[in-house]
């Protein structure tokens, strides 16, 4: 049992003194910091520039992406500093092609060459491929555009949805946080957005989600003290707590409901219908 | 915290100073009203006929105020006047040991064995404060005393057999005693298959296996000091828990203490003992040998302490006094994972006890007063200090789910008083006490995370925010004597305020998968609980005698619903034939009808139960040493029964033959 603690402690302390003596021999400068704790999706070349996505897991997955993205002077190996930037993602389907909820994009704060934003794929090929991404971008008032095949993986859980509300409008829901779920109230954000055609997808507003997290590995229980979603105007999503009792495989039953508070998706739970017909998924 | 402490210990060498100072003194025998067991390993002429190789459950099973709550044939839980562990204060020579199962299914007495120890002292309500807080008594289990007699060594061998569950036992003991040097040695090994309730039903997963062994060593640095070492492992593997969804694979104790102790007759000071202890507890439940369960799981605890006490007695004038200044550091953790059916979701995780750790430190005062030479006043008060923490943030984190305010540490002050009043005269004596004392929630009460109870098939959420239950307590006892009857009768009441005990919230929805729902651990404002013996003995001739005792128990919520777990109308009578070498005792124990069972926590009505039991002993010497029997048989009639203790009715065991043998080599 000690041995069980001692170790990790052990375990940390030469692992910090491994990465102190890493820092001795490393001569690269501190530009590298920009980037810290992210890996390199992809490198999209364009004449003299390279620009490269980033991201935690360095791949692009179905569902929420947080991407950062900086553009390398390939001349003399340098990151522009100031340039604006904007982003089209692409869906290719055999009769038609649609885009996905995106934000814009804005320099990173506490970054010198780092711009973020964030992208919600709500499907993908089961091989990854079928999407492109164009980036359309100024730097020093000279405009560039660049397109290129990208790879969206399938996500193991189901952490976005499309679907059509009964008010026939097409909507897109995408777990948003909490990215890694601890057993304890949880902060839950929420993307929820209209596809208002197929390449506009607008945040939609003033809505309610109601919240009944359950475990179907456990005879279906929920949690107490979660509440429902409600829309956060500053930040443009919707948030609440969600309670998770243990770790293991979530179901997050939603309803949606709209300012009118007339359910547009999803039922309740009950004994005779475990599952909502909106839900997310979640495992940790 | 730790000034606390050094507060406390101060406060004693200061107390002791001051003592020393005075040196006259008054022997005056200050009468306890305490109920020993001897643990009468070796001795024949024992009053309830004992197995000699017995389980302390059997022992303490013998007692009047005590009943163990049976979850299977091992591992039993002590319960005192109608309140189990968590009202109790269980302590192994003063040594604060806690179990690791949040199920308690390892109650500390299942951690020693016999052959550990030399007496068991039980101390009811407020009397039972001396080694920690409680409301319902005190249970102290007390190893022997180093003894410097010069005699040399001495072993014996113990073997028994049991016909039902074809119940092995073998334990062997060495005892070295010197002038100024003693050694014991001791190992016990007990190993049972399924037992058969009556009419030869068997009880699955009712099969047990343990060892004990125990070395103890003391050294007499002088005329007045001692110094004592004492070790105990005890490991039990395969234990089955028939009344419970779980069995336990291991149970691990290792239970170690250092202890000095300073006698003397011509000093104020009669004794001054310091002990420093630290066990170390591990305990894995799963339910790997049960073939259809809803989902898999493993629920391992871990439970260490550390502590100390230093206890002096001393006389002053006519006043006895006994001071005990202790503290321990405790650390319970406890987890649960859980395999989903379907092999592609993750195991399910979390923690059952956050590790929580609590710190206790108090001090004890008992002063005995001679208000003549039959009556006695005596007076006892306990206040500590108790802080629990939780160490985990992940357990932190998961409590803030049902309290969001809430902070990692909680202290409490608790306090406990005690007086009684006490006359002996040749034909009669009589005992009148009162007491008021406080107690901290237990861990599984403060803290638990989703215990499932099986009693009463909810999910059960500790409550951090519990206030201290508190007890103001009356007991009454007398006993009369005329020539060759006696008859005594004893009685205590205890009111209970702020009496812990789990509510239904509708709101939450249980884990257990086919729970009835979620308790949360809650007070209710208040208690009563009472209870009386008639005790009578008749002695025909010195060889034969008579005696019997009936008892009458009742307990109500102030919800006005009876409280669970409290004993139906029981009686025993007994006749004994005892000679020098051989000795014989038949025996009827019975339960009436529960009629007072509390549907509304989940009990159920017990019928009526009597048994009939025969017990024999013989003693043979053979030049220096001596060899003992005992054999006999238990419940005669193969009467299929179950006591209200017993957990989801599980029955108790069937006709059981048994032969006990021991073999003391001087």
């Amino acid at each position: 049992m000690k041995l069980k603690y001692i170790l990790p402690i052990l375990f940390i302390a030469l692992m910090s003194t491994a990465c102190s003596s890493d820092d001795d021999n490393n001569d690269t400068p501190p530009v590298i910091n920009e980037v810290e704790g992210l890996t390199k999706i992809q490198d999209i070349i364009n004449n003299n520039h390279t620009i490269e996505l980033w991201s935690k897991s360095g791949d692009f997955y179905t569902g929420y992406n947080d991407v950062s993205i900086r553009i390398k002077d390939n001349t003399n190996n340098t990151f522009f500093e100031d340039f604006t930037i904007s982003w089209l993602p692409v869906m290719q389907m055999p009769t038609m092609q649609h885009s996905c909820p995106k934000s814009t994009i804005t320099k990173a704060p506490g970054r010198d060459t780092v711009y973020q934003g964030f992208v919600i794929y709500q499907m993908t090929n089961t091989d990854g491929s079928g999407w492109s991404l164009t980036l359309d971008y100024a730097i020093d008032g000279m405009i560039y555009s660049v397109t290129d095949t990208i790879t969206v993986l399938q996500n193991n859980d189901q952490n976005v949805t499309s679907f059509m509300g009964s008010d026939n409008v097409r909507y897109i829901l995408a777990l948003i946080e909490p990215k890694d779920p601890k057993i304890a109230i949880n902060n839950m954000k929420v993307g929820l957005y209209k596809m208002e055609n197929m390449m506009s997808f607008p945040i939609v507003e003033d809505y309610t989600i109601t919240l009944d997290p359950r475990m179907p590995g456990m005879g279906n229980h929920s949690s107490p003290n979660n509440t429902d979603l409600t829309y956060r105007s500053v930040e443009g999503n919707y948030q609440g707590n969600l309670s998770l009792t243990m770790t293991g495989y979530w179901v997050l039953n939603l309803k949606l409901l709209d300012d009118m508070d007339t359910v547009l998706k999803g039922e309740d739970v009950t004994e005779d219908n475990p599952q909502s017909s909106l839900y997310l998924e979640l495992e940790f | 915290m730790k000034k606390l402490t050094l507060l406390c210990v101060g406060f004693l060498i200061g107390v002791s100073i001051y003592a020393q100072e005075d040196t006259y003194i008054i022997e005056k025998d200050t009468t306890q009203l305490e109920e020993v067991i001897l643990i009468g390993q070796r001795k024949l002429s024992n009053y309830c006929q004992e197995k000699t190789l017995s389980s302390i459950d059997d022992y303490l099973e013998k007692s009047n105020r005590i009943t163990m709550i049976k979850r299977g044939n091992y591992a039993w839980e002590p319960a005192m006047n109608n309140m189990a562990s968590q009202r109790l204060v269980v302590t192994i020579d003063g040594m604060q040991i806690f179990g690791a199962c949040t199920d308690k299914m390892d109650p500390i007495t299942s951690y020693v064995d016999v052959s550990n120890l030399d007496k068991v002292s039980v101390d009811s309500g407020q009397e039972g404060t001396e080694n920690g807080h409680c409301v319902g008594g005190g249970i102290d289990l007390k190893m022997p005393r180093s003894k410097f007699y010069g005699t040399g060594l001495k072993s014996s061998f113990d073997l028994g057999y049991e016909t039902n569950g074809n119940y092995r036992t073998a334990g062997l003991d060495l005892e070295y005693t010197g002038d100024k040097f003693y050694v014991n040695a001791d190992g016990i090994f007990r190993k049972s298959d399924n037992y058969d309730a009556g009419g030869n039903m068997e009880v699955l997963y009712s099969q047990f296996q343990k060892y004990n062994i125990s070395l103890q060593g003391g050294y007499k640095l002088s005329e007045n000091h001692v110094l004592a070492a004492n070790v105990i492992y005890d490991k039990a593997t395969d234990v089955g828990y028939p009344a419970l969804p779980m069995d336990v694979s291991l149970a691990e104790a290792l239970i170690t203490s250092v202890t000095h102790t300073f006698k003397s007759d011509s000093t104020t000071i009669k004794s001054l003992e310091t002990k420093l202890y630290y066990n170390t507890i591990t305990h894995i439940m799963d339910d790997s040998k049960r073939p259809d369960v809803p989902i898999r799981m493993d629920m391992p605890g871990w439970s260490d302490t550390y502590g100390f006490y230093s206890k002096a007695t001393l006389i002053e004038g006519k006043h006895n006094l006994l001071f005990n200044v202790n503290g321990f550091y405790n650390r319970s953790l406890a987890e649960m994972t859980m395999y989903p059916n379907d092999s592609n979701q993750p195991a399910m995780f979390m923690y059952t006890w956050p590790d929580i750790r609590t710190l206790y430190t108090g001090i004890y005062v008992k002063d005995g007063f001679a208000l003549s030479e039959e009556k006695t006043i005596s007076a006892s008060a306990r206040f500590g200090y108790h802080n629990n923490t939780i160490a985990e943030e992940v357990g932190l984190e998961s409590l803030q789910i049902f309290y969001p305010d809430l902070t990692d540490s909680k202290t409490r002050f608790l306090m406990s008083f005690s007086t009684d009043y006490q006359i002996k005269k040749e034909k009669y004596d009589a005992t009148f006490g009162v007491g008021y004392g406080e107690r901290a929630p237990s861990v599984s009460e403060g803290y638990g995370f989703f215990l499932y109870n099986s009693f009463d098939n909810f999910d059960y959420i500790g409550n951090p925010t519990l206030k201290n239950e508190k007890a103001l307590e009356a007991n009454f006892a007398t006993n009369y004597y005329m020539k060759k009857f006696k008859i005594g009768l004893e009685t205590s009441y205890f009111y209970l305020m702020d009496y812990i005990v789990g509510e239904i919230d509708p709101d939450l929805s249980a884990m257990t998968i086919g729970a009835n729902g979620v308790k949360i651990y809650n007070s209710l404002s208040n208690a009563r609980i009472f209870d009386v013996y008639l005790n009578s003995e008749y002695k025909i001739s010195n060889a034969f005698s008579v005696n019997g005792t009936i008892g009458y128990n009742c307990g109500k919520g102030s919800n006005n619903e009876n409280l669970p777990l409290i004993k139906p109308f029981s009686y025993l009578a007994e006749v004994n034939y005892t000679r020098e070498l051989f000795s014989a005792a038949i025996q009827l124990d019975g339960n009436g009808n529960q009629t007072n069972y509390s549907s509304f926590y989940g009990e159920n009505e017990t019928a009526s139960f009597a048994i009939l039991n025969l017990n024999l002993g013989n003693i043979f010497y053979l030049k220096e040493n001596k060899l003992v029997f005992k054999y006999g048989i238990e419940n005669i009639l193969d009467t299929n029964y179950s006591t209200y203790a017993d957990w989801n009715n599980i029955s108790q065991k069937g006709r059981n033959f048994y032969i006990n043998a021991s073999f003391v080599l001087n």
